[in-house]
């Protein structure tokens, strides 16, 4: 067959043929059993030319309602910021897009000087020492801070606040299984921790507390009251932070954590379904060498002339095998670029106006629903909870407001029994003041 | 000879901006005013203040300092570097997939639901198992939930088993994500042929293997003729196979693991379905398993209802868990998607017998060069030792960096570790034949340079930006980020 991918002509594959000394193609595969062979054509999908795949392809992408023809106030850990338009055009570089992992440097020095400038960034953000080349998802980095705290400690047990992601959580619980550590859920009041119940909850025994903040409801944590629980016993404090909020908020390094992660999606990353996004992971200097995943250093070359390389690879699997601080073997490169690219284009000025941006439409969305509807009182970011006047339904709620053209806020009955009734509403800079009233509005009359 | 490239951070000049973003419309209240003050930020992140031009600039600069595929060749083994198509970019970026959210309401995302609905279904068809899984994000991810699948099987029936054996020639992250299972990791060497050795294997199986991992193809690039004696060997012994779908581009089509008696597959769509390796990432490392272990299952996968609308299920009680939030790497399975229909069943066919075509032809015209460790019929790459030029002083590490000044991504070099000089050739079948001659004349020539004139390749590569860096005290005193 003839296909715009494959060059090989018949007259290619005779002459190869002969060189390799085999009259078919079919003999290169004579050591194949017959019994494991297929034979026959594999029932998939057909094949397209190019402009019925791209028909299809927009008729697949039309059935879905993005969040340019539908105004969104849907949150919950994936977030519709506005996306710098040279993004785009940086991520489409091939020279970036089609590498592989560094592994010749020589030829890598774009990629891994991009990456030592993420690294660069994250540790600026959250004021950490060191940070990674990212991490799969914000969600997966948490649950390497756990392995990471168990290995470091020596202990088996996690202590996680139920303020944290529950997909997050899940994952944890899915890692902890894994390595036989301990989970244990601490409970929340007013939509942040309950301090009394971790204190309880936090012992000798414990390898870390993994809190969020802000927090799965938008709350902000009172980090100076936990980093003390935990450090009293000798654990770790991870913590798990929006990038955007950092603009605003605090840096973790200075609050005491000892690692920090997150999902970098905030920073310039389309929303895609929930991925690929990007997760980074910054710890302090005494765990350097036990942060998973790969890392970049600055280092020279046989001139004298700076350069980068991966470096710290003891720690890694195609060294250490078994005994690697973790299994994974790449990161996100991509996205960690769209990252870096965004906060190259905010900069020190832009991220503090973005971060304060969204934190004053939320707030004025907040103030905008009926008096007595904001189910908590915790100081928030750009996210907050709203209960829904008696026995209305999220869900069905939601399915009105997206026949008027909105895609509203986050069920949280569906990971939260007790949150029945309760939707997170999440308002970034993008939201302008007329489609929060008007959002606002259509809730009031979708609810009722 | 190009400059050293400044830092972002270096190009900052107080006062220049690159954003734009919109007038803030609502009240402008105070953040002390909502926000407790300890909780605020007192030194803004010191970030470097660039404009536009100088964003485009400087990473316009950083990615001609970088080697894709869109570059030249790229024979990278075991990681089946073939071309990225366009279209697949092009479709990833349409906004009804790029531009959704994941908890939006099912009947919003109609049309995403049925890709990936079709995507698991081919995937399986493909790897002749009964269901897959498209969360896990890498072809590491993927075998961590493989093998936690794994242990939930055994569990289920009751059984403690602790041990999982993997070939020598095995890829790292097998026994890596062994360890992070929970699992001790049992290595056994190979035969004289490159093979799986039974006997060694007999003696490692007991009631106490979970699973055996392997490649086949293996990262040798040979098929496992009694891959049929091997799966009864385990399965007597009540373990499970592992099928690692990094070389799949050798088979598809022609051979599917689910009828070679393995268990649970996963595959690197980064791999074997073109999807971009974005200068490490993302990939997608989507897992099928026969039906026994269906219920165990990452949640939620996706379902069809009889009335033809596509929907989330979530109802899966004895699953082992989420291993990835949200729902996979979309984005990428929107690109494999792509793929499959681009190429169709017998596309996908002519895709692995001209990949293994190239192979043959370039292990054949290597072969008077290079020590060829295990000769014969290969599948999709091959293997070649270095270790004939050592008397001249030259490893494969320095072929590898001479490969450089010729404009070509050298070959995996030291891999598989049972391999000495290891030099580990993947053409992909996106290759012509004039490309592949070109490479293969200029291994020769740097194999008689070795011979004539070693300095020439030890000193090499001499047309790169930066030579060869010093690694040993990049780790030694670890300078990590700019602030340091």
């Amino acid at each position: 067959m003839k296909h715009r991918y494959l060059p090989m002509t018949d007259r290619d594959r005779a002459e190869m043929l002969a060189t390799v000394g085999v009259n078919s193609v079919e003999e290169l595969f004579a050591d194949i059993p017959a019994s494991v062979r297929y034979n026959g054509v594999l029932p998939i999908s057909p094949a397209l030319d190019e402009p019925g795949m791209l028909k299809h392809m927009r008729r697949l992408s039309d059935r879905n309602a993005d969040s340019d023809r539908f105004t969104s106030f849907l949150g919950a850990g994936i977030y519709d910021h506005h996306i710098p338009v040279v993004i785009q055009h940086v991520i489409s570089r091939s020279e970036f897009y089609t590498a592989y992992t560094p592994y010749q440097p020589e030829i890598s020095q774009g990629e891994l000087q991009a990456i030592f400038e993420f690294q660069s960034y994250i540790c600026e953000l959250t004021g950490m020492k060191v940070a990674n080349a990212s991490m799969y998802d914000g969600a997966t980095a948490l649950a390497e801070a756990a392995a990471l705290a168990h290995g470091a400690t020596k202990r088996n047990k996690i202590v996680i606040s139920r303020t944290v992601h529950p997909e997050a959580r899940e994952i944890v619980r899915t890692t902890a299984r894994g390595l036989d550590l301990e989970v244990v859920e601490v409970g929340f009041r007013n939509g942040v921790t309950d301090l009394q119940q971790l204190e309880n909850a936090v012992d000798d025994q414990t390898a870390a507390v993994l809190v969020q903040t802000p927090n799965f409801f938008g709350c902000l944590e009172d980090i100076r009251a936990i980093e003390p629980l935990i450090h009293a016993q000798k654990g770790l404090l991870v913590m798990s932070v929006n990038p955007m909020s950092l603009g605003l908020l605090e840096s973790p390094g200075k609050l005491g954590a000892d690692v920090v992660v997150g999902d970098a999606q905030p920073l310039g990353i389309p929303t895609s379904l929930g991925g690929p996004t990007c997760g980074f992971f910054a710890v302090s200097e005494p765990l350097m060498r036990r942060i998973p995943g790969r890392i970049v250093g600055q280092t020279t070359d046989r001139d004298g002339k700076r350069g980068y390389v991966l470096t710290l690879q003891a720690r890694e699997q195609h060294i250490r095998r078994e005994k690697a601080t973790s299994n994974i073997c790449s990161n996100q490169a991509l996205l960690a670029l769209c990252a870096s690219v965004y906060m190259s284009v905010m900069g020190k000025s832009g991220m503090q106006e973005v971060s304060l941006q969204n934190m004053r439409k939320a707030h004025y969305a907040a103030s905008q629903f009926p008096a007595g509807s904001q189910a908590f009182s915790a100081p928030f970011f750009n996210e907050f909870v709203v209960k829904l006047p008696a026995n209305a339904d999220v869900k069905a709620v939601n399915a009105k407001l997206l026949e008027a053209g909105y895609i509203g806020g986050y069920d949280l009955g569906v990971h939260y029994p007790e949150l029945k009734g309760h939707m997170l509403v999440a308002v970034t800079e993008r939201r302008t003041k007329k489609e929060i009233e008007e959002f606002v509005r259509e809730w009031e009359a979708c609810a009722v | 000879m190009k400059p050293e490239k400044a830092l972002i951070f270096e190009l900052s000049q107080p006062g220049r901006v690159a954003y734009s973003l919109p007038e803030c419309d609502v009240p402008d209240i105070e953040p002390a005013s909502v926000i407790p003050q300890s909780m605020l930020r007192e030194t803004p992140a010191s970030l470097p203040e660039v404009y536009e031009v100088d964003v485009i600039r400087h990473y316009t600069e950083l990615s001609r300092r970088n080697f894709g595929i869109d570059n030249g060749f790229y024979p990278l083994g075991s990681c089946t570097m073939k071309y990225n198509p366009k279209i697949n970019e092009d479709v990833a970026r349409l906004p009804g997939f790029a531009k959704i959210h994941p908890y939006q309401p099912e009947e919003s995302i109609q049309g995403a639901l049925e890709l990936l609905y079709t995507l698991q279904n081919d995937l399986a068809a493909l790897s002749g198992m009964d269901q897959v899984t498209l969360q896990p994000a890498a072809g590491a991810h993927g075998e961590w939930s493989g093998l936690m699948l794994i242990r939930a099987y055994h569990e289920s029936r009751g059984e403690k088993r602790t041990k999982v054996i993997v070939p020598d020639s095995s890829h790292g992250t097998n026994p890596a994500s062994a360890t992070v299972a929970g699992y001790e990791t049992v290595t056994i060497p190979s035969n004289a042929r490159g093979l799986v050795d039974l006997d060694q294997l007999r003696a490692a199986v007991g009631s106490d293997t979970a699973a055996l991992m392997l490649t086949n193809p293996n990262t040798l690039g040979l098929f496992e003729q009694q891959i049929e004696e091997i799966a009864q060997i385990i399965h007597d012994a009540g373990g499970l196979l592992y099928y690692d779908g990094a070389n799949s581009n050798a088979i598809m089509g022609i051979t599917r693991p689910g009828d070679m008696g393995f268990d649970v597959v996963h595959l690197n769509l980064h791999k074997t379905m073109s999807t971009p390796h974005g200068g490490g990432g993302p990939g997608a490392g989507p897992v099928g398993v026969k039906s026994r272990l269906i219920p165990f299952l990452p949640k939620p996968v996706v379902g069809r209802r009889e009335d033809g609308t596509y929907y989330w299920d979530t109802d899966r009680p004895d699953s082992i868990g989420r291993v990835k939030a949200y729902y996979g790497n979309f984005g990428i399975l929107v690109r494999a998607y792509t793929y499959i229909r681009t190429y169709g069943p017998e596309g996908l066919r002519q895709v692995s017998e001209n990949a293994v075509l190239n192979a043959n032809y370039m292990l054949k015209r290597l072969a008077p060069h290079f020590e060829v460790p295990y000769p014969g019929v290969c599948k999709h790459e091959f293997v070649l030792s270095g270790k004939r030029l050592k008397e001249y002083g030259v490893r494969t590490l320095d072929v590898a960096k001479r490969l450089l000044d010729f404009g070509y991504h050298p070959p995996t070099v030291y891999f598989p570790l049972n391999v000495e000089e290891c030099i580990m050739i993947e053409p992909t079948e996106t290759e012509s034949k004039e490309t592949l001659d070109a490479f293969i004349d200029t291994m020769i020539q740097i194999a008689r340079e070795a011979e004539s004139d070693p300095q020439l390749v030890l000193n090499a590569p001499y047309t790169t930006i930066v030579k060869r860096l010093d690694e040993a005290t990049a780790a030694r005193k670890p300078v990590l980020n700019c602030s340091c």
